[in-house]
């Protein structure tokens, strides 16, 4: 074999190996998207079929939306405030200063009060969620669950997928209020603007979708945070280490999702394609 | 065999991946009788059991309740299976979010659609039968010793009369007095229902207590199986190192 022969064949050798390590790790992409459907279609189906539990339902609708509103209204708070300053550090260099309130509320309703609070529960509910869930499973109290007669996607999974959907509008609602009251006070006490046209220029360009898209994308978002929270749970691996990796893993997906859908439901709701 | 078997096991394999931890388990445990199934650590016991529970798939084989095939059955003929079952998990299992009582009346709530009221009186009465007052339960499963966290499992197990009850470990983890007093209340629990029971355990106290008959487990089949008086006499060198409990035979532990 001549040396120029040598080396094609060696690049054939290792393109064929890259290939394999790509083709297998396709294929376990794939498994895992199947995996994760199923899991949904599995989740979806038992939220709407009886039997209900609807203590379990209150109980999480408590935790998820009750307990996340302090975080969800500091940061929101916050946003609003560091918005009305950095919009006047930028406009008041082309005397648009009129526009602050207008780019506050829009921002708020739009983008910043959905993706922050969808993270921040991400944060917080999915990784208690991870956690409970994956310590039932490696402790087999989901295996308890079955023998005693009782779905664990109707009794675990179901009324924290509609608690996480339903919630997440109210707390971005909620959120949305405090962020542009963020705004009004930095407005108001510190950049001394007039309240009564603050406040006109907050709902003079103010539309309804503006809202109302916010408030879909929050529902979209607590819908996931929730499967993420539950997914990774119920499949955690065995030991304290599984837990651990389940609830690591809730939190990033979630986030990354929330990100990733925070543009494609922007596009669908904006440009309407 | 005379009596027809209430539990048949019949050439079950279940392989996860490339790790094959039943390769053809073939058991049967008469109605009334109690079967326990001894062998070591990461065996395949609890695969076996939960198995038979329909907690597992198994690839291959059949699994027979009262005669009828049950690794295909549809999910309503499942759930009216398993409201014939008692299951004690290893360690409990308890329900970390529930009260004690709650724990044991999970079952007749949940399965059995029993008002909440008489569900907890039963409940309660049977955490008397395995010794535990009616202080204990409205007491957190995190509150409660290992011995009484599995008295609670054993209670709750018990608590819909089952046909059928499967202990998977009872007295792991647990000292010899109180595993001597948990395997009374088992042997107590199950023929005072006439349950037949299927039990898995390395503890061969245990074993020798609560067990009419023994099976061996070893390398995902059944080596030997016998009545629990003859296990000293098995003329099975396997067996009789695992009772004795030497490291030296033909047993190799892998490290
Ligand atoms: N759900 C599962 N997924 C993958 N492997 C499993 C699973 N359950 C058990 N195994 C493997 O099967 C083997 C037997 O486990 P198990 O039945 O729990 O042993 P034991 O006899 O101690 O009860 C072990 O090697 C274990 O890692
Ligand atoms: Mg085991």
């Amino acid at each position: 074999m001549s040396l120029s022969e040598q080396q094609s064949f060696s690049v054939v050798g290792y393109s064929q190996v890259f290939l394999q390590k790509l083709g297998s790790a396709a294929l376990g992409f794939f498994a895992a998207v199947g995996r994760l459907a199923q899991f949904t279609g599995h989740g979806v189906s038992h939220c709407f079929t009886p039997p209900f539990f609807p203590r379990l339902l209150l109980r999480q609708l408590i935790d998820i939306g009750y307990y996340s509103l302090p975080v969800v209204g500091l940061t929101t708070l916050f946003t609003g405030m560091v918005l009305a300053l950095q919009s006047y550090s930028g406009f008041s260099r082309f005397s648009a200063e009129g526009a602050i309130a207008t780019v506050v509320v829009l921002s708020i309703t739009r983008e910043l009060s959905p993706v922050l609070a969808g993270l921040m529960v991400a944060g917080r509910v999915g990784a208690s969620i991870a956690a409970e869930i994956g310590t039932m499973r490696v402790t087999e109290q989901i295996d308890a669950l079955t023998t005693l007669s009782t779905n664990p996607y109707k009794y675990l999974i179901a009324p924290r997928l509609i608690a996480g959907t339903l919630m997440l509008p109210v707390l971005v609602l909620i959120g949305d209020i405090i962020g542009v009251f963020g705004g009004y006070i930095v407005s108001i006490y510190s950049l001394g603007f007039i309240p009564e046209n603050y406040l006109h220029k907050t709902w003079e360009y103010l539309e309804r979708m503006d809202v109302i898209s916010g408030l879909w994308k929050a529902a979209a978002f607590g819908f996931i945070v929730t499967l993420m929270g539950c997914y990774h749970g119920f499949n955690s691996e065995r030991g304290a280490q599984g837990v651990g990796a389940a609830t690591t893993n809730a939190v990033v997906s979630s986030s990354i999702l929330i990100l990733i859908f925070n543009y494609f439901l922007t596009q669908v709701f904006f440009t309407g394609k | 065999m005379a009596a027809r078997a209430k539990l048949e096991l019949r050439g079950v394999y279940k392989s996860f991946g490339a790790n094959h931890v039943l390769k053809g388990i073939d058991i049967a445990v008469e109605k009334g009788k109690s079967l326990v199934v001894i062998g070591g650590s990461g065996t395949g016991k609890s695969v076996m059991i939960k198995s038979v529970l329909g907690l597992i798939s198994p690839d291959k084989g059949s699994i027979k309740i009262d005669g009828q095939e049950t690794t295909k059955l549809r999910p309503p003929e499942r759930d009216a299976m398993m409201r014939k079952f008692g299951m004690l998990f290893q360690g409990g299992a308890l329900f970390d979010s529930l009260p004690v009582w709650e724990n044991v009346a999970f079952g007749l709530i949940q399965g059995h659609a029993m008002d909440r009221k008489q569900a907890k009186d039963i409940a309660i009465e049977k955490l008397r039968s395995v010794g535990l007052s009616a202080g204990v339960a409205k007491l957190y499963p995190a509150e409660l010793s290992g011995g009484m966290q599995q008295r609670v499992g054993l209670a709750r197990a018990v608590a819909a009369n089952p046909e059928i009850i499967f202990f998977d470990e009872p007295t792991t983890g647990l000292d010899p007095i109180m595993a001597d007093v948990i395997n009374n209340l088992i042997v107590e629990a199950s023929k005072g229902l006439g349950a037949t029971t299927l039990s898995i355990t390395h503890d061969m106290a245990s074993a020798r207590k609560i067990a009419d008959n023994i099976a061996m487990i070893y390398k995902g089949q059944i080596i030997w199986h016998g009545p629990a008086k003859e296990i000293d006499h098995s003329g099975n060198e396997y067996v009789d190192q695992f009772i004795r409990g030497r490291a030296e035979g033909p047993i190799k532990m892998e490290v």
